[in-house]
């Protein structure tokens, strides 16, 4: 902004072209770590997907859809997927209506609360690793829970290799280290709820269950929705109680679609159709966070 | 800062970085620096390791070795994982299960002529059933610097509690098989306390209990690794009598119990000589090391082996590949030997291994490691080896239940690996 400048030409830092850079500085940094560490993966991965890749061998050919092909053809999948699902159906019904009871009994106004709330946030800090391997000495066949029951004489099956009580058994480790994070935001939900709308609800007459059912559950449903995201897209996800606890096992009962990506690609070393199944996986959570979210227009309160 | 003095201060640093930076780069094309992965931690074994390189750097004083312990639970998945990263070692250790996939894959470059052309290396020194694993088409790929015997560790205290004959009574009498094994195991299991564990098999890594059913004359597959046959009768024969070891006589802890055999509380265990180590030495009880006993198809042993190798594409292969040639010489096997049953004929004594296995009595010495080594049949192992390993103990998981059918099972296991192993 020297003399040099003919008054007529317009100045190249107009106010636009300022705001545009200090906007663009400001974002900068969140997208360069989404590029760099989302973005470019995602890409890879699809790339890796298209092609055979032996590390050992180091060859990496292009085949096209063959890894797609062996997808449809997998005989292992099937009972993959659904082991996936009865994980994630199992863990979001108990775990999002034991945070919501939990947060029921918590929203009270009474001597020491706080330290029941703190209780059962606890696990929540708690490393999961750590977490995990402590339940799996519990439930280990000579562990401390069939200890537990023998003291009443009762023979506990062996948890985690019966094919019938494993699934069953992470899947309820798994509630309990997460059950805190929704009974919190539940919690912090049902505070937020008027008092005045149950006071006219008592004053017309309305019992406990119906309040709860025509005043707690409309006011809260974006917490409802929010948490069933978190939580479906989490237990998609789940990969370390597996690996600690059942390995997969008994047979693939316990085998979900993470922990079989893990064992193709990096077990196994098939990168490539361990790529193509890390595809599958983002198709599925991209598929049901749309479907959770379109359905909010019909289920949720207070939302346009 | 004037336009002038922005010039002049870049100028100056600018001759006095290039000229660092000129003879950074002359340094670093005369350094070399080799990276081994292995999978012990253990500080003795590191400082021996240590010592080897430090032996190397005094006649190649531009070449550093450096040892990278990874965790053994997930080596080969860490190790392939840092290939696939671009970030390969230039030697690792190599797993006697996955040698095939490592030995047939071309990932490691061959060593028989460079090893030949070593001074003083001797090859015909090492034994050829020691390599046979790791040789293909008449080269060697990888050096088996340990060939660990299984065998089987007693604690007599527990044994003689339960009123059973201890493994050395039955070996004076002629008759330690089996049978009488799972017998003594079994008196000790119903006496409340743990009667033989076959130590890291955890009802998942089943090849461990090849140490068992190779008395049956048993194996997963047929030699050329193409057919399965854990449904032919020796291995039926086998499982049936680990299955009822288990499940009828409680010999054996049922799956999902963990039990440490050197904590004290348990009669016989079958691992490898190397965990003598792991002997308690407050508390101790009073231990002895016996040979596997015959199973209906005679007297056999089992052997682990550990093989180190070059990568092909590293670019420091022939540096690697000397230094590799110079940590298996004579002396240095000998170095290794305290750790790791050498594959060298001429260590194979007991004069030797008796001077780097101090807690092992001379017999224990002649009947369980030399014997074990020059008989001993490798662990199976495959092409593929992972996956082949995850199917079949997803096979297996079937089996370890008290009432399993056991050919059918076995039929199964077969059913699912066989389009695996036949690739």
């Amino acid at each position: 902004m020297t003399t040099a400048t003919s008054p007529r030409k317009r100045p190249f830092w107009t106010i636009e072209r300022r705001d545009a850079v200090a906007g663009y500085t400001f974002i900068a940094p969140q997208l360069l770590g989404t590029i760099i560490f989302v973005l470019v993966p995602l890409g890879l991965v699809f790339w890796y997907s298209l092609h055979e890749w032996n590390v050992l061998a180091n060859s990496f050919n292009f085949v096209g859809d063959a890894n797609y092909q062996q997808l449809l053809r997998d005989p292992s999948l099937p009972q993959v997927l659904w082991a996936s699902a009865i994980f994630s159906g199992g863990l979001v019904i108990l775990n999002m209506s034991l945070a919501l009871l939990l947060a029921v009994l918590l929203d009270q106004k009474l001597r020491g609360i706080v330290v029941f709330r703190t209780l059962f946030f606890s696990p929540v800090v708690v490393s999961l690793v750590a977490w995990t391997i402590v339940w799996s000495f519990l439930l280990q066949n000579n562990g401390g829970i069939n200890g537990f029951l023998q003291m009443f004489g009762i023979t506990g099956p062996n948890w985690l290799r019966n094919p019938n009580t494993a699934m069953a058994s992470v899947i309820v480790v798994q509630v309990f280290k997460n059950v805190g994070l929704n009974m919190i935001l539940f919690l912090a939900a049902l505070q937020g709820v008027p008092k005045e709308l149950y006071e006219a609800a008592r004053v017309d007459g309305a019992s406990p269950w119906k309040q709860f059912r025509r005043i707690t559950v409309p006011m809260i449903s974006p917490t409802i929705l929010l948490t069933s995201i978190i939580t479906i897209v989490g237990s998609l996800q789940v990969f370390a109680q597996i690996a600690v606890l059942t390995q997969g096992g008994p047979g693939i009962s316990t085998t979900v679609l993470v922990y079989y990506l893990y064992q193709q690609a990096f077990q196994f070393h098939f990168f490539g159709y361990g790529s193509t199944l890390s595809i599958l996986l983002f198709l599925i959570v991209a598929v049901l966070t749309f479907a959770q979210w379109q359905l909010r227009k019909r289920i949720v309160f207070y939302e346009n | 800062m004037s336009k002038f003095t922005f010039l002049k201060s870049s100028v100056a640093l600018g001759s006095l970085l290039l000229p660092l930076a000129w003879s950074g780069t002359a340094w670093a094309q005369d350094a070399i620096n080799l990276r081994m992965t292995i999978w012990s931690a253990n500080e003795a074994h590191l400082a021996m390791f240590n010592e080897i390189a430090a032996g190397f750097k005094q006649t190649h004083p531009n070449v550093t070795v450096t040892f990278e312990p990874l965790p053994f639970d997930s080596y080969t998945t860490t190790l392939t994982t840092q290939i696939a990263g671009g970030n390969a070692p230039d030697l690792a250790w190599v797993l006697e299960t996955t040698a095939a996939d490592f030995v047939n894959s071309g990932a490691l470059a061959p060593l028989t002529d460079a090893f030949s052309a070593t001074e003083g290396y001797d090859i015909a020194d090492v034994s050829a059933q020691a390599t046979a694993l790791w040789t293909k088409d008449g080269q060697l790929y990888a050096y088996p610097f340990s060939t660990s015997p299984f065998a089987i560790f007693v604690n007599n205290d527990v044994v003689k509690a339960a009123g059973a004959k201890t493994p050395a009574e039955m070996i004076a009498a002629g008759d330690w098989t089996w049978n009488n094994a799972f017998a003594t195991a079994a008196a000790v299991g119903q006496s409340g306390k743990t009667g033989l564990v076959v130590r890291d098999f955890k009802y998942q890594t089943w090849q461990n209990l090849a140490s068992i059913w190779n008395g049956w004359g048993a194996a997963p597959w047929s030699e050329d690794g193409k057919t399965c046959t854990f449904t032919a009768q020796p291995m039926v024969d086998a499982m049936t009598a680990i299955h009822k070891a288990i499940f009828t006589d409680k010999a054996l802890p049922g799956p999902g119990e963990d039990i440490d055999f050197f904590a004290g509380e348990t009669g016989l265990t079958i691992t490898q000589i190397s965990r003598a180590s792991l002997l308690p030495k407050e508390n101790a009880f009073d231990w002895d090391l016996v040979p596997l006993p015959a199973g209906p198809a005679g007297e056999y042993s089992v052997v682990g082996q550990a093989g180190v190798g070059v990568f092909a594409a590293s670019p420091n292969a022939a540096a690697a590949t000397e230094f590799l040639a110079y940590m298996t010489n004579k002396e240095n096997s000998q170095k290794l030997a305290q750790f790791f049953p050498p594959a060298r004929t001429s260590l194979l004594n007991s004069t030797t291994l008796a001077a780097t296995n101090p807690l092992l009595s001379a017999e224990q010495i002649e009947n369980v490691v030399i014997k074990g080594i020059s008989t001993g049949k490798v662990l199976p192992g495959h092409t593929n080896f992972a996956q082949i390993q995850q199917t079949t103990r997803a096979g297996l998981d079937a089996l370890w239940v008290a009432d399993a059918d056991v050919p059918a099972v076995l039929q199964s296991v077969c059913d699912s690996i066989s389009p695996l192993i036949a690739r």
